[in-house]
């Protein structure tokens, strides 16, 4: 099973499981695709991205989390903007870390903590929202928004 | 020869007036204390807060040091990695200075600036070391042959210690910085209450990994009712602490012996950690190597480093351009 903009649920029994989700997704991604993810500390957001990633031809060792700097950007086969939400306070903050600008570039925009970005998100968008259901067991779940499967 | 140090990468606006390689004549730090409310860095403020606080850190820094403005020999200004809007306040006071007073001017890597803490507080610190660079940003194991060059034998995989320090600290509910609060708590807490995941410990790489550990707090924390959370708060920072801590450890005492060195140093902000020191203490003894670590106003992000690093890394490579921009995801190598 994989998680695509058909089937749109699926359950990870790992990390190593999650990681393959991403990667199989970005295999449909395209250029100027935004990916919002949400789901509480710990949910494997990070990881996920990590699989879109390795996906596009990063290499692993390249992909950190972005807590620190809010953003950072890989180029693989195509441009991937990493953004991390976690510590926004208030929507205005986007300006400061060139989001619009960010969205009006060449590449792919994946964005932990997408729901702190309110209406500042692009109509059209992926949502993926993961839910833990145990220590190892995710739900993923995905959600296109302004657009059809 | 006077150096002129400004740092401006993350949240701390500082300036540092620095004689010859070790002579700190002042080291002004302002914490930008307005991210207290935010858990974390936020970066639009961090460059606006810079702007505001950077004229009266200078001035500040020469008054202590007894220096007049352009009584300086060499600026030095830190250029990566960080923040890219804090970093050009910095970066673009430290140029204006340089052309307006006709000074050289060079670009500083904040990760050498860390490498050169030790050195500009122990003369005696051997050449060749192994260093361990820690903050909310970075986690680096480095071999190091003298100033200037290293060689990075391992870092995260993931999250910063730092940042999961941040993150475990948000968990349980305690203030920013997060890295002291569970410092403190860590002392009077179980360290055996729970054992959490040592990531990546056993294997053969010098990296490390802390999001796994993250997580393991967060499900814990997740399970425990708010009574249970409020009593064993204590426990659970002694216990994260010891897993964070003892992978750093075993790694680096693990380097320490292959690469044989006489001597470790540790820098950046969880450097400043009593418990880190207290462990690497115990084991850098057992194999005979001897331990460095920078008083904690040189751990966390401050100027006077980057005023060290700028006056040896002017001794090999001469000025910067004025043309140096801010790199925000500058590497060490």
């Amino acid at each position: 099973m994989v998680l695509s903009r058909k089937n749109q649920s699926l359950i990870t029994e790992s990390e190593e499981q999650t990681v393959a989700a991403g990667r199989e997704l970005a295999a449909t991604l395209k250029n100027g695709d935004v990916v919002s993810l949400s789901g509480p500390l710990g949910a494997g957001k990070t990881c996920f991205i990590r699989g879109i990633a390795i996906g596009l031809g990063v290499n692993r060792g390249d992909i950190k989390s972005p807590s620190f700097t809010l953003v950072n950007e890989y180029y693989g086969s195509m441009p991937l903007y990493h953004f991390d939400l976690y510590r926004l306070k208030e929507i205005s903050e986007l300006y400061g870390i060139g989001w619009d600008d960010y969205l009006m570039r060449d590449g792919i925009v994946v964005v932990e903590w997408g729901e702190k970005a309110g209406d500042r998100l692009p109509d059209r968008r992926i949502e993926i929202n993961i839910k833990i259901i145990s220590e190892n067991k995710r739900h993923l779940e995905l959600a296109l928004i302004g657009q059809k499967a | 020869m006077i150096t002129l140090g400004i740092e401006t990468s993350c949240d701390e606006t500082s300036v540092a007036v620095v004689e010859d390689s070790d002579k700190i004549l002042s080291n002004v730090i302002l914490s930008q204390l307005i991210h207290k409310g935010y858990g974390g860095v936020v970066p639009e403020l961090a460059g606006r807060e810079h702007l505001k606080a950077i004229m009266t850190v200078y001035d500040e820094a020469l008054k202590k040091a007894g220096v007049q403005a352009g009584d300086f020999d060499l600026i030095a200004a830190t250029y990566g990695p960080g923040l890219v809007g804090a970093l050009l306040v910095g970066l673009n006071f430290g140029k204006g200075l340089a052309y307006g007073y006709d000074k050289p001017f060079v670009a500083v890597n904040h990760l050498e600036g860390h490498i050169a803490s030790n050195f500009l507080v122990h003369p005696n610190l051997p050449e060749k070391h192994i260093t361990l660079i820690i903050s909310g940003g970075h986690t680096s194991l480095v071999l190091v042959n003298g100033f200037g060059r290293y060689r990075v034998l391992g870092q995260t995989k993931d999250d910063a210690v730092g940042e999961a320090y941040d993150k475990v600290a948000k968990l349980l509910g305690l203030g920013y910085p997060g890295g002291e609060q569970i410092d403190r708590l860590g002392r009077i807490g179980d360290r055996k209450y729970f054992r959490f995941p040592r990531g990546v410990i056993r294997e053969e790489s010098y990296d490390f990994s802390y999001s796994g550990l993250k997580t393991a707090v967060a499900l814990h924390v997740r399970d425990l009712s708010e009574s249970e959370l409020e009593q064993h708060r204590a426990d659970i920072a002694a216990s994260f602490q010891e897993a964070a801590l003892e992978v750093l450890v075993v790694k680096t005492i693990r380097a320490a012996k292959e690469f044989g060195v006489e001597a470790v140093s540790l820098s950046g902000g969880v450097a400043s950690n009593s418990r880190l020191k207290e462990l690497m203490q115990k084991h850098l003894s057992k194999i005979k190597a001897r331990f460095f670590c920078p008083p904690p106003e040189l751990c966390t992000d401050n100027a006077a480093m980057i005023a060290a690093a700028g006056f040896r890394r002017f001794g090999i490579d001469g000025p910067s351009d004025l043309n140096a921009n801010a790199v925000p995801y500058l590497k060490l190598v």
